[in-house]
């Protein structure tokens, strides 16, 4: 019975975590829209498929999907110089945005669950603060 | 069997005509261009603006708030440049020198400033005066309000006419539907100060309530290029549009120039802004890009280094990583030619008082066009 009790009531809390988590990933999500439509959409284009050879795609990108750390780092610092993405050369300059650690997680929440791309850990704005710059 | 003969040929001339339209709005690259691109600058991330000095030295703003006195080949950084609110397109802008520098040593530089109570950041113009590589005497002269935490458009070109006016540009701020249209309030608009930062008495709204006395015009997005004609004294200016849409105007005392009510251009999700792409009491532009270049910076050629392009324009294109050369036929573009082609976002463009072509290029420098002999 103590057990039966037991897994009941660690079954529910699991579950409200995730609900839970589901709910500020959305709640991100939705914020970092409206970041992107601010800062980023000029070059990366409303459905993140960017410039070919300019703009990288965000869509589908394997750069934003397998580089998570250098991603992060790319939009709180700027990113200048070679990446590939996709098979493509990119060889050019994203000034730092000045966004904030709490929008910068927003906006990689977004970017990461949009146009295709599905992550399945939310980006924090703790992660985000320590991230630092190498 | 006569009559559908004359029809096919009908058709097929209209076609030719239609085609011949298209030609004068699309960009022709060419194969020998007639200089070389020399990187006289190098290592800067995003050269803003720049200009040059009596002694032939340069001024050169970088976004992130640098402003650097090149001069003897050395790149010197100075000091006592206000704090500048960095975010989005916002940043160290532009730099220009009082036409009569020589004698009084100001030097203009607009930037995006937190001066104020609100959050965020608006565009300032300040004047300054250059000491051992210091800004010395600085005067606010305009400072936009309210500040916001928007990214975008912060305009910011500086200009004299031959008057003596200084005019600059502040754009839309991300607030559209807000702005441009509303002479009570700053952004999308053409300013006009005197070069003490002084109100011109004769400016257009001196006498209208409640109206930002300093506007000249109003209506723009996001004049990134701001230029006197030299053959004329009109101030141009080049804008940029949404998706679509970027535009060359002539700036005139107390016009609107439409946006949003009138444009060219579409919203990057691709559904329409209007429907309207005029109106009575609107100005139309001599030219507009469709797709968008995204232009910035903008220079006339005057000088006898580059005989062929006299009395043509130069705009940079960010998006498309070239420099444009446009052929005019009174106020009419007649051709356009890409010039160094895939080079880096194009930020700005100068003729330097000795007649040579400059370029700042995003992540490479600032390059000096040398003819080829």
């Amino acid at each position: 019975m103590k057990l039966l009790l037991l897994s009941y009531i660690s079954c529910i809390s699991l579950l409200t975590f995730f609900l839970f988590q589901d709910k500020v990933l959305e709640e991100s999500i939705s914020r970092g829209a409206d970041i992107y439509s601010d800062f980023c959409i000029n070059c990366h284009m409303a459905n993140g498929e960017g410039v070919e050879k300019t703009f990288p795609p965000l869509a589908k990108s394997d750069f934003l999907l397998n580089k998570r750390e250098e991603s992060i780092r790319g939009v709180k610092y700027g990113q200048q110089g070679y990446i590939l993405v996709n098979g493509v050369a990119y060889n050019n300059i994203m000034p730092p945005m000045g966004l904030e650690d709490e929008e910068i997680a927003d906006v990689m929440n977004y970017i990461l669950n949009s146009w295709g791309n599905k992550s399945d850990s939310i980006v924090t704005p703790e992660e985000v603060s320590m991230n630092v710059n190498k | 069997m006569k009559n559908s003969i004359s029809i096919i040929f009908i058709a097929l001339m209209s076609l030719n005509l239609s085609c011949a339209q298209q030609n004068e709005n699309e960009v022709n690259s060419i194969d020998n261009p007639p200089f070389t691109a020399e990187l006289i600058i190098d290592e800067l991330q995003i050269p803003w603006g720049f200009t040059f000095l009596p002694d032939g030295s340069m001024l050169i703003t970088e976004k992130t708030g640098q402003l650097f006195h090149f001069k003897d080949g050395k790149k010197n950084i100075v000091d006592n440049v206000p704090a500048v609110y960095v975010r989005g397109q916002g940043g160290l802008l532009d730099v220009v020198p009082h036409p009569d520098y020589a004698n009084n040593g100001w030097i203009y530089i607009s930037y995006a400033s937190e001066e104020g109570d609100d959050k965020g950041g608006n565009t300032a113009i300040i004047r300054a005066k250059l000491n051992n590589n210091s800004l010395t005497d600085t005067q606010l002269l305009y400072k936009a309000t309210p500040n916001t935490t928007k990214g975008q458009h912060f305009g910011s070109r500086i200009v004299f006419d031959d008057k003596g006016y200084l005019f600059f540009s502040i754009g839309d701020r991300g607030d559209r539907d807000v702005n441009p249209q509303d002479i009570t309030r700053d952004g999308g608009k053409i300013y006009r100060l005197n070069a003490d930062g002084s109100i011109p008495s004769d400016n257009p709204f001196v006498n209208t309530d409640g109206a930002k006395t300093a506007i000249y015009s109003y209506g723009h997005r996001n004049p990134q290029g701001l230029v006197k004609n030299p053959m004329t004294g009109e101030i141009w200016d080049n804008e940029h549009g949404p998706q679509g849409g970027d535009e060359i105007n002539i700036i005139e005392k107390g016009k609107n120039y439409g946006w949003p009510v009138i444009t060219y251009g579409i919203n990057y999700s691709g559904t329409p802004i209007t429907d309207k792409t005029e109106m009575e009491g609107m100005e139309q532009p001599i030219h507009y890009w469709v797709p968008s270049i995204a232009p910035s910076g903008m220079a006339f050629v005057t000088s006898d280094k580059y005989p062929e392009w006299k009395g043509n324009l130069l705009i940079g294109s960010l998006k498309f990583q070239y420099l444009e050369r446009l052929e005019l036929k009174g106020n009419k573009v007649v051709y356009r030619e890409k010039l160094m082609p895939e080079m880096g976002r194009v930020r700005d463009v100068r003729q330097a008082p000795d007649g040579f072509i400059y370029v700042a290029v995003e992540g490479k420098g600032i390059y000096k066009l040398v003819p080829k002999k």
